[in-house]
């Protein structure tokens, strides 16, 4: 794996390498590589394979980090890039051209994130929110008890504690 | 006897059959609950299905069609029966048999289908239209074999009245089609598995691919009237089949002894064996019992 | 192992205005015509005339007798139509197989709402989901009964603070029995059945009159939360 990396560090900006389990490498690339470089991965590393696209809010550093794993059937290798974009200005380049599935993951981060990626189709359509009109709700900002509040009504809580209350239950006279 | 009466007891052996019918349904499910190692609804549930379905309160149509489907279907079953004398030799349980022959009763068969097949069509629903193109893809399958054994019998007895071949089947059990043409009776049998839609051939209901059948959209009364043919249609085939081929009955407990073995006969192979798709069905009933019906018919003709 | 509560006396809860009883803002809400008629405005033109624009009504009872005798073969002919939400949808399968099997106490499942009875809610209910629930349940024809199972369906369960899950599905669809449990033992849900028959049979289980009487106050709880309103008003 270090090999790959420092191949790829040739061409491509990269740091951060780490390694785990000797078959699952991560590092960070930047923003402007990542389809050239996931194209590389793809078609000259065998790392076939979009296990999936996620993100993580680092809301006190305003940047979105992009984590793409990929997989190599071969030698059962992941390799995990991330990427950080502008929290501000959430934008990233499509990979649907590249994995097909790409879109559905793009679609869902367009929902929950705000991230927008310019061309991967379908992406303004609804997923999982249906007519949902709220900031997206998985950015770390969001307040969901708030929201919650706001919109769906309470029931009454009413806790017993278990022991008192199946005693009385069973044995009333006592 | 006059019309009049005749038609009373017409109406009077239509609720007979109609109760057995349904009863009939019961010990099926039954029978098959049992099998697959539960207790099963009890026996009567099939009325009280039909009871609650008619007590549904709210009901919604689709047109004109749609309410036309359940009723051309139960006027197939009541047709059907109609026709056919009940118990031989007896002036109340035989119905209108006087008057109409073997082939009628066939249209009346699958009349009740057809109509169905309309109505449900109505209904909207692409889960109706594909079970009515497999229903109707299934049973002109079926309709081979069952013909070619019926035009057998024809031939046989030289006639196409069911009470004259019933009345040529009395005597000894040797006389029974059964034993004087065991070809077309096995060709008729095969093709009654088609038409009662137990397994092997259940793919028109098929519950695990297409929600229920051509019925998805039919609720409320519709669904008590369609229950209530079931019943009734049930009763009809079976009595049909004793008269042609298991030389009928002349009272009403070896009627009930004579309709349950032929029942079963259906319902055992119906829980043992898995179900075929549509086109493997079409297939089997265009080989082997069409092959049985067809030298049956040569055997009597030439 | 079965929560009791059923809110048929209970008045409609504050912050859902019953507009219909509001003389200050206008005479009907923006999905009501007039009295008996329903605009379906949020459907496109072109699907307008494929539905029907009635208001349900409440059903009229037969004779005290003959509905006592009704009653008993509604409770004693239960179809279920399983709406798997969550993961309350894996107890129904147990109740079909041979260990509890409750076809012999007259129930079956039934895979289309035309034909069921009980609407059986297994578990926590999305927005999205709700919009498949006000559907399917109004589809159903009849009496009709509702059957919540999980905490999730009660009061939110562990979804307590989600954005995305109604807590209360008795404010969008009336529920008969509840189920507590998390998850519900098949034997709870089968407690919870034989709960739902005896209600049936002494006639309190009347869910569906009382969703047509209340319907503005059910319609308008579920306007507030299902925002893009792309159905027919009342799905007949």
């Amino acid at each position: 794996m270090e090999q790959l990396y420092n191949n790829l560090s040739l061409q491509f900006e990269l740091n951060d390498f780490m390694l785990r389990h000797g078959t699952q490498a991560s590092f960070i690339a930047k923003r402007e590589q990542l389809v050239s470089l996931l194209t590389n991965l793809r078609d000259i590393h065998g790392y076939t394979h979009l296990v999936m696209v996620t993100c993580v809010d680092w809301l006190e550093d305003k940047l979105f980090q992009l984590t793409y794993i990929v997989h190599n059937h071969h030698d059962q290798s992941d390799i995990i890039v991330k990427v950080l974009i502008d929290r501000d200005m959430p934008e990233m380049d499509s990979i649907h051209h590249l994995w097909e599935q790409g879109r559905v993951f793009q679609r869902e981060l367009h929902e929950m994130f705000g991230i927008s990626f310019p061309g991967s189709p379908g992406q303004d359509e609804p997923m999982i929110l249906e007519g949902w009109q709220g900031p997206p709700p998985m950015r770390r900002d969001f307040d969901t008890k708030e929201y919650c509040e706001a919109n769906y009504s309470n029931r009454e809580r009413d806790s017993r504690e278990p022991e008192e209350h199946m005693q009385r239950k069973l044995y009333p006279e006592d | 006897m006059s019309i009049a009466l005749k038609i009373v007891w017409a109406f009077i052996s239509l609720g007979v059959v109609t109760v057995w019918g349904l009863t009939l349904n019961g010990i099926v499910h039954k029978i098959f609950a049992r099998v697959q190692g539960r207790l099963g609804p009890p026996v009567w549930q099939p009325f009280i299905d039909i009871a609650k379905n008619n007590a549904i309160r709210t009901a919604i149509t689709h047109g004109i069609m749609f309410y036309l489907g359940p009723v051309f279907r139960i006027a197939g079953g009541i047709g059907t029966y109609m026709f056919i004398p009940v118990l031989f030799g007896s002036a109340y349980f035989s119905n209108f048999s006087m008057s109409g022959d073997i082939l009628l009763v066939m249209y009346f068969i699958f009349f009740g289908q057809l109509g169905m097949a309309l109505g449900a069509g109505e209904g909207g629903h692409p889960y109706s239209a594909i079970a009515v193109s497999r229903g109707l893809a299934q049973m002109t399958a079926f309709e081979v074999p069952f013909a070619l054994s019926i035009i057998s019998l024809v031939v046989q007895y030289g006639t196409l009245s069911i009470t004259e071949i019933v009345a040529a089947q009395q005597g000894s059990f040797l006389n029974w089609t059964l034993f004087t043409n065991p070809l077309a009776v096995i060709a008729a049998m095969i093709a009654m598995l088609g038409m009662n839609m137990y397994n092997p051939f259940s793919v028109v209901i098929a519950p695990q691919e297409i929600p229920i059948g051509p019925p998805t959209e039919y609720q409320a009364s519709f669904m008590g009237l369609l229950a209530t043919n079931r019943g009734i249609f049930a009763g009809a085939k079976l009595v049909l089949y004793m008269n042609l081929f298991f030389g009928g009955a002349t009272n009403l407990p070896i009627l009930m002894l004579k309709t349950f073995s032929i029942y079963m006969f259906s319902v055992f192979i119906g829980a043992a064996y898995p179900r075929f798709r549509t086109e493997n069905s079409i297939r089997f009933f265009l080989k082997y019992p069409t092959i049985l019906g067809i030298i049956s018919v040569l055997l009597f003709s030439l | 192992m079965i929560d009791n509560e059923i809110n048929y006396d209970s008045e409609p809860v504050a912050n859902a205005g019953d507009n219909s009883s509001n003389p200050t803002t206008s005479a009907y809400p923006d999905w009501r015509k007039d009295d008996n008629t329903l605009t379906n405005a949020g459907l496109p033109d072109e699907e307008q005339e494929w539905f029907c624009d009635a208001r349900p009504q409440p059903a009229r009872k037969s004779w005290q007798p003959i509905e006592d005798f009704l009653n008993w073969a509604r409770a004693n002919s239960l179809w279920i139509l399983a709406f798997g939400t969550g993961c309350g949808a894996i107890e129904l399968r147990p109740l079909v197989t041979s260990r509890y099997d409750i076809s012999r106490l007259g129930m079956q499942p039934r895979p289309t709402p035309r034909q069921a009875n009980v609407f059986m809610i297994g578990g926590y209910v999305s927005i999205k989901t709700l919009k498949r629930i006000v559907r399917s349940y109004e589809q159903m024809q009849g009496p009709k009964f509702v059957v919540a199972v999980c905490s999730c369906a009660i009061n939110g369960g562990m979804y307590w603070d989600s954005y995305n899950t109604v807590k209360r599905i008795d404010e969008y669809i009336p529920v008969d029995v509840y189920v507590t449990g998390c998850m519900p033992r098949p034997e709870a849900v089968l407690a919870g059945f034989t709960k739902l028959k005896e209600l049936i049979k002494a006639g309190k289980a009347e869910g569906q009159n009382l969703y047509a009487e209340k319907f503005d106050w059910y319609k308008e709880n579920q306007k507030k939360v299902i925002k893009d309103w792309n159905m027919p008003d009342y799905n007949w």
